[in-house]
């Protein structure tokens, strides 16, 4: 099947393509110089096959992705995807991710989107390419398409010709527009997708041989550390610059207004001249208002209309009933990625190279370009699998504090690693959010009358093409300042009901003193949390059982079937409570538009230590067609984990003088003395589309939570994190 | 302030002129090359740095080199016996267990110095014995999963 190496020369002069021998990090070993050639690199746009499936001289497919593998195990569903439309092997395909002299532009990998988007598109372009070459060996045979078959990479006819794709192709590469109307296969004869595919790069993990960015040692490179403010706001003074030049592997330091670094030949000499500036440096610091203790009040007290963003309240609807009102909050939360952002970037004659983890290639490029006054053209980033960062965190910054130095300092590769103080202290948090809820349930629990109203920051502030967007960008002697975008939508995700009764939602933008940005779910953990809670507390309100209120409310099938299946894994009307053993339940539609998962949580109290622990958590999810299923629990189960640490520990703390959750000391999460049994189970639909699951988990996992502290308490906890000490454990003992 | 220091890492003598205050975990990354152990907190608070220290899983980003000297340093990319693979890493590639996968050396390192100890561990055993890594992807249950089927497996070799 593969071209003799003079066949692959002539193939590749013929395509102008550079594709061989990619391995799945491809450019991760480029040269700096390689990086920046990009003439081989015809992006022939969005429509182009082969803008996303290639055919290799070696013998191999290339999936092409604009997303970005950030622990998801997206590379493994890609390729799953194309396996199956183009019928090869697993083996036989390769992937490259995100990068900007390679890749088209898919924005960010974000909101549960890439399979729904990039995965879409990558299936029509393996059709595309399927119907193309049956096409070609059609005529090559003078028969139709419709009598040939294909089984790993051969074409035959029944009984009579075969030959392979390379064959087929004779030399030339695939050409053509992705129509759409290429016949894609049918489910019912999927082979490959639905599977559990392993992940190849686990064996890479193991063996300490993965390449994350923080892993990249490109020639000649050398480290900073770029010294943060003490505080959001502070203004650099002074600082002790000949002393920090004069230690010893200090090539020098750079300022530029408030925005300070340290260069070093080794990375320990960095970070000497790190806690050297960070001893010596003066800064005139801001004050954060309003306190941390005044926030809520103040988001409650607020005096805005808010924007009403859906209402079918009857205008009588007071009167419908006994009227039940609860109060939840919401803290700060931080991505907390275990590896702190890096990024490597090189100035070379006037060129710009970004090695970055971010989730957006291409709004980064953007971004940078504005930030350094250069022409896109001039400026390429490169997609490398980092620390899982589960939105927006410190990597585009990490990538803007590089390009800084990188343009400051031509010529080196400059590797910026961030501390851990810096991930935990700016970084984006999620941000804090309040909620006012307001029913009226009947005795027979029917809801009669729903009323939301909530207060968020903004839950994303991506740097999609505004310098201002990067923090050390507002830190410059010509500050390029943060402007704050329209975009609100990510603040009420999932605050609209999928019930079906009566209601009002009502959103107020509040501006708070913490930067905060997308975090997984965004707006939907904490609306979720009291969503589905303040249900809970309508049941038994109404003495109607929690899972036979949220059924009869319900009138989606797919939404009923995930609860009726958790229920009975569960087996949830004779366990619900037992002695001081209770289980809770909590339900959402990701958006109200992907996965559906409804999970149980089962909380055993302990009365004598006034404490609680959570025993064990069920999920069902329901994600349409399953890509990949084992991947897909993977997920899930790490969603629920995740969701359970915020739930139950985490609350970024700060004070006038700025972040005090500097550390996993001041901002512990969940560790393994603390995590529950797991089980995930799915609801595999293969005629329908699959939907973003990656973030499905994280609102009901807390409902779930504080509804199973209600069953086992008695006490029904409102404000995140929960803690044992919100329990009245004398209402416990009597 | 540059001085030689001599480890012993992954059973090979190495001379490095460093500075011998430096934390291990820069040199076995720089200049050794090796991306097994990895950068978390620098603080050991989070065991992304883990590596074997006579045997004994230890955070390697505060403990300087010149403390090292004369202790048997071994790093993740040592488990393997060229392409045969320890029964922990096979667990793990069994049971999938990793998602963003920065933690994976922690644990595997963790989960070295455990069963060497105790090859025959409960599942509380295996959680205290990883409790000092941090995993933000939530893959916890897949890790303590993944331990006890090395347990299974050692225990099946060397009967
Ligand atoms: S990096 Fe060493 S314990 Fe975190
Ligand atoms: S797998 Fe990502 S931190 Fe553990």
């Amino acid at each position: 099947m593969k071209l003799s190496d003079i066949n692959r020369r002539k193939f590749l002069k013929q395509s102008g393509q550079v594709l061989v021998g990619f391995n799945l990090l491809p450019l991760a070993f480029c040269t700096p110089n390689e990086a920046n050639v990009m003439s081989d690199f015809a992006d022939k746009g969005k429509n182009a096959v082969d803008s996303w499936i290639r055919l290799n001289p070696d013998g191999k497919v290339t999936v092409l992705t604009g997303k970005m593998e950030l622990g998801q195990g997206i590379k493994a569903a890609l390729r799953q995807i194309a396996a199956e439309e183009l019928d090869v092997g697993m083996d036989m395909v390769e992937i490259v991710i995100a990068d900007t002299g390679k890749t088209q532009d898919e924005r960010y990998t974000a909101g549960s989107n890439s399979i729904e988007g990039s995965g879409k598109t990558i299936r029509n372009a393996a059709a595309e390419a399927r119907r193309i070459l049956l096409e070609k060996a059609a005529g090559n045979w003078n028969t139709s398409p419709e009598e040939l078959s294909i089984d790993k990479g051969m074409i035959s006819q029944p009984g009579g010709k075969s030959a392979s794709f390379w064959d087929v192709l004779q030399e030339k590469s695939l050409e053509g527009e992705i129509t759409e109307k290429a016949p894609k296969k049918d489910p019912k004869d999927y082979k490959v997708i639905g599977q559990p595919v392993p992940r190849e790069d686990i064996l890479a993990m193991v063996t300490g041989k993965s390449l994350y960015v923080q892993d990249l040692r490109l020639p000649g490179m050398i480290h900073a550390r770029v010294m943060r403010p003490p505080s959001y706001g502070a203004k650099l003074i002074d600082f002790p610059k000949e002393e920090v030049e004069g230690l010893p592997g200090v090539i020098k330091t750079v300022k530029d207004g408030s925005f300070l670094a340290v260069l070093a030949e080794r990375e320990f000499d960095a970070i000497k001249g790190l806690q050297r500036l960070q001893m010596g440096s003066r800064w005139e610091e801001k004050t954060l208002a309003p306190p941390q203790d005044e926030l809520y009040e103040k988001m409650f007290n607020s005096h805005d209309k808010g924007d009403s963003i859906e209402d079918s309240l009857p205008s009588n609807w007071q009167e419908r009933g006994e009227i039940l009102e609860a109060a939840y909050t919401r803290p700060f939360q931080m991505h907390g990625s275990i590896g702190p952002s890096c990024a490597i970037a090189q100035m070379e004659n006037g060129k710009l190279t970004v090695w970055s983890h971010t989730q957006g290639v291409y709004p980064m490029k953007r971004t940078i370009a504005d930030l350094l006054g250069m022409s896109e053209d001039n400026i390429r980033v490169i997609g490398v699998p980092g620390s899982g960062c589960y939105g927006h965190n410190g990597a585009d910054d990490a990538g803007a504090d590089a390009a800084l130095l990188a343009a400051a300092h031509p010529g080196p590769p400059i590797r910026v690693q961030w501390m851990r103080m810096d991930e935990h202290s700016w970084e984006p948090y999620g941000s804090a959010m309040a909620f006012k809820m307001i029913g009226i349930v009947d005795s027979a629990g029917n809801i009669e009358a729903w009323r939301t109203e909530l207060w968020s920051d903004a839950h994303s502030a991506r740097p999609g093409g505004k310098a201002g967007h990067f923090i050390a960008a507002n830190t410059l002697e010509n500050p390029r300042n943060f402007e704050p975008g329209g975009f609100s939508a990510g603040s009420y995700r999932n605050a609209v009901p999928l019930y079906g009764f009566p209601r009002e939602i009502v959103h107020h933008d509040f501006s708070t003193p913490l930067r905060t940005s997308a975090m997984r779910g965004l707006g939907a953990y904490g609306n979720v949390f009291a969503l589905e809670s303040f249900m809970d507390e309508l049941a038994h309100k109404s003495g109607a059982d929690p899972l036979e209120m949220r059924l009869k409310h319900l009138h989606d099938e797919r939404a009923k079937e995930v609860l009726e299946m958790l229920a009975e894994k569960i087996n949830w009307s004779s366990n619900r409570k037992k002695g001081n053993q209770g289980w809770g339940l909590a339900f959402a539609k990701y958006k109200n538009a992907a996965s559906y998962f409804a999970v149980a949580a089962l909380v055993e109290a302990d009365p004598v230590n006034k404490d609680f622990k959570l025993q064990k958590m069920v999920g069902v999810i329901d994600a349409g067609q399953t890509i990949n299923l084992d991947g897909l629990k993977n997920q899930t189960e790490g969603g629920m984990i995740q969701s359970a640490s915020w739930t139950l520990f985490e609350e970024v703390k700060y004070d006038s003088q700025g972040i005090v959750s500097n550390t996993w000391a001041s901002y512990p999460i969940m560790r393994f003395s603390h995590v529950p049994e797991i089980e995930v189970h799915v609801i595999d639909r293969p005629e329908e589309e699959p939907l973003g699951a990656g973030e499905a988990a994280q609102g009901p996992v807390s409902a779930a939570i504080a509804n199973a502290i209600f069953e086992a308490t008695g006490s029904r906890l409102r404000d995140l994190p929960l803690k044992p000490e919100q329990i009245n454990w004398d209402k416990l003992q009597s | 302030m540059i001085k030689d220091v001599r480890l012993n890492v992954n059973g090979k003598e190495h001379t490095l002129q460093i500075d011998p205050a430096t934390p291990l975990l820069y040199p076995l990354r720089n200049e050794l090359e090796l991306n097994g152990p990895k950068f978390g907190c620098g603080l050991e608070q989070c065991g992304s740095c883990m590596v074997l220290l006579d045997g004994m899983a230890e955070p390697s980003c505060m403990r300087t080199c010149s403390s090292l000297e004369g202790v048997e340093i071994r790093t993740i990319e040592s488990l393997a016996d060229g392409e045969k693979l320890d029964p922990i890493q096979e667990a793990f590639i069994e049971l999938q267990a990793a998602q963003c996968g920065y933690c994976v050396n922690g644990m595997v390192i963790s989960a070295k110095s455990l069963l060497e100890k105790n090859p025959n561990p409960a599942d509380e055993e295996i959680k205290e014995g990883l409790q000092r890594v941090l995993c933000r992807c939530g893959t916890h249950s897949r890790f303590i999963k993944a331990v006890r089927l090395a347990a299974e497996k050692m225990k099946s070799t060397t009967l």
